[in-house]
């Protein structure tokens, strides 16, 4: 099975649009210069839950915030629905980031305002008067299931109700675009799910665009359509979320999904890894099947066919984007002939392998 | 104690209370946009204006670092020029409100800064002008600091007021060294040491409850 090719979204059907986007930071004070963002060109599709992966430094907070104009690229151009947001002024700048929502890692919400006086400041510094706000706040605070908090402050709610009333103001003025920052790192799995779940919801049913930075591979599988994986200030890997899961290319991807639950080695076996097989070694092979794949008794049949034991490691059985896929860590005889046979049959059953390593 | 040493103490009390008073108030007006002008005009801030910023800094580290009675009668031809005269409570109020100034500012300062980066983006993403930021965020943010700034500034203003008594100020300063002290009357003194602690207390205690009732930052209101 082939991967979908990756297509980027055509000009006229992208929200954002980085065109060789930099951004070098000049030395100073303690600060040594450096380059956050080199070269970068990536689209996100209107409609389109996009996320952008990297370990921290990497540069994925400045690139976000080139969205809505926080940040000024040294190089490129950022267009925002076609306007290039370089070119502003603040005026234009204030008119453009009233049409993005924002939602931060630690929620940034106001102490001294009500749940309701939250949500109402976005509407509030837009102009709008006092009975048009009450009717806007009202079904946003139903929407994200806290209409009962709303006289509440934000020191009594708990980190996922502080989030969605993040969300909920970063909704108020009606953006086509929200932009998250982080905006589950700092909440506990369950909740992390329930904020996701929050966001897919809003994407699917207001037709909001969601550009969403995280280094949580948990995230990027839970909620986005497409990624593109960052390292080092630059877009390294990018595509359909599922196509970069079941076929990571570059290194930084595979080692960063290989902290998912399901793809991480024993500790034992990872620790007795090594590069070249001696003598009566096995191989240690990670197996992907996804479409018709999944559906066979391939374990079966490919102990069958190898004809010698096979050991499975670690393996777990997902879904991304509503398309079910399998990852299977299994190791073998490493000797010439175990292997013809077990590659014979993985390239026969159209199974994506990699080969990790070699065991005593 | 007579009568009449009563009501010299009664009417030094009130002496005290309209010089802390109108001092406060006037230090506070023009100390707290200075105050703000300071916390926001850093490099890359709202209102970026590193070199006024560096100067304004200077001017009032300067007027802080100038001993109060110094300040007194230095200021004497300005305070003359405005009041008129430079003995009484009336022109005790200039030096007060003078020294007030630069105190209020570092203490809004401080108060402005202690306040999260993170709201100000916030506000910045949702399209907020910058005096939008000021009032709706910094100012309602920093409320309860800037109601325990306040009473700090009431409560240095108490003690200061009784120091311009030495030059001539009315108020309970002014009584104790006349009396209490040059009168050798230790029973004046007393009083005077007494209603003094006391005022501190009811405004520490009223700017306390108040700042508390402004925080909304723990889960206890």
């Amino acid at each position: 099975m082939s991967v979908s090719a990756y297509t980027a979204p055509a000009p006229g059907d992208a929200a954002v649009i980085f065109d060789g986007v930099s951004k070098h930071f000049a030395a100073s004070g303690k600060s040594g210069a450096f380059t956050a963002l080199d070269t970068v060109s990536l689209s996100v599709g209107r409609g389109s839950i996009t996320g952008i992966i990297g370990r921290s430094g990497a540069g994925k907070s400045t690139l976000i915030r080139l969205v809505n104009g926080l940040e000024k690229p040294t190089g490129g151009t950022v267009l925002v629905d076609g306007v290039d947001v370089g070119a502003l002024d603040e005026a234009g700048l204030r008119e453009l980031r009233r049409s993005v929502g924002m939602i931060f890692q630690h929620f940034n919400l106001l102490s001294s305002r009500t749940v309701f006086g939250n949500v109402a400041l976005p509407l509030e510094i837009a102009g709008m008067d006092k009975q048009a706000i009450e009717k806007r706040v009202r079904p946003l605070l139903d929407l994200v299931g806290l209409a009962d908090k709303h006289g509440r402050y934000p020191a009594e709610l708990s980190g996922g109700q502080k989030q969605r009333i993040g969300i909920a103001r970063a909704l108020a003025t009606e953006p086509k675009l929200l932009l998250s920052d982080e905006a589950t790192s700092a909440l506990d799995p369950e909740t992390t799910q329930s904020i996701l779940e929050l966001l897919k919801r809003i994407n699917a049913d207001l037709g909001l665009t969601v550009l969403l930075i995280t280094h949580e591979m948990e995230v990027v599988k839970a909620v986005t359509s497409d990624v593109a994986v960052i390292d080092h200030g630059r877009i390294v890997e990018r595509g359909h979320t599922f196509d970069v899961f079941t076929h990571p290319r570059h290194e930084t991807t595979r080692a960063m999904l290989s902290g998912l639950p399901g793809s991480k080695l024993p500790d034992a076996v990872s620790r007795g890894l090594k590069p070249q097989a001696d003598d009566g070694d096995r191989a240690v092979v990670r197996l992907t099947f996804f479409g018709a794949a999944a559906e066979r008794p391939l374990i079966s049949q490919l102990i069958k066919s190898v004809g010698a034991e096979v050991n499975i490691i670690a393996g777990t059985i997902d879904e991304i984007g509503g398309r079910p896929y399998g990852s299977l860590v299994v190791a073998y005889g490493a000797d010439a002939e175990t292997a013809g046979r077990a590659e014979r049959f993985f390239t026969e059953n159209g199974l994506v392998t990699e080969v990790l390593g070699y065991v005593a | 104690m007579s009568p009449d040493l009563l009501l010299r103490i009664g009417s030094a009390t009130l002496d005290t209370l309209y010089m802390v008073a109108i001092a406060g108030l006037i230090g506070s007006l023009i100390g707290l946009p200075i105050g703000i002008f300071l916390a926001t005009s850093g490099k890359g801030e709202l209102f970026p204006a590193p070199t006024t910023n560096r100067i304004v800094g200077l001017i009032v580290n300067a007027a802080r670092s100038t001993p109060f009675i110094i300040l007194v009668v230095a200021i004497i031809p300005f305070t003359r020029l405005i009041t008129g005269t430079s003995i009484g409570t009336k022109a005790a109020i200039v030096p007060l409100t003078i020294a007030t100034i630069p105190f209020v500012a570092r203490l809004v300062e401080a108060a402005i800064r202690e306040i999260d980066k993170g709201l100000i983006e916030a506000a910045r993403a949702m399209g907020a002008t910058p005096m939008q930021i000021v009032f709706k965020v910094l100012l309602a943010e920093a409320r309860p600091a800037l109601t325990l700034a306040l009473t700090m500034t009431i409560v240095s203003l108490i003690g200061y007021s009784a120091m311009v008594g030495a030059v001539g100020g009315g108020g309970l300063g002014d009584l104790g060294i006349r009396y209490g002290y040059q009168r050798f009357m230790p029973d004046v003194m007393l009083v005077v040491v007494i209603v003094l602690i006391v005022l501190v207390q009811l405004v520490q205690s009223a700017g306390d409850g108040l700042a508390r009732h402004f925080d909304r930052r723990s889960r206890k209101n």
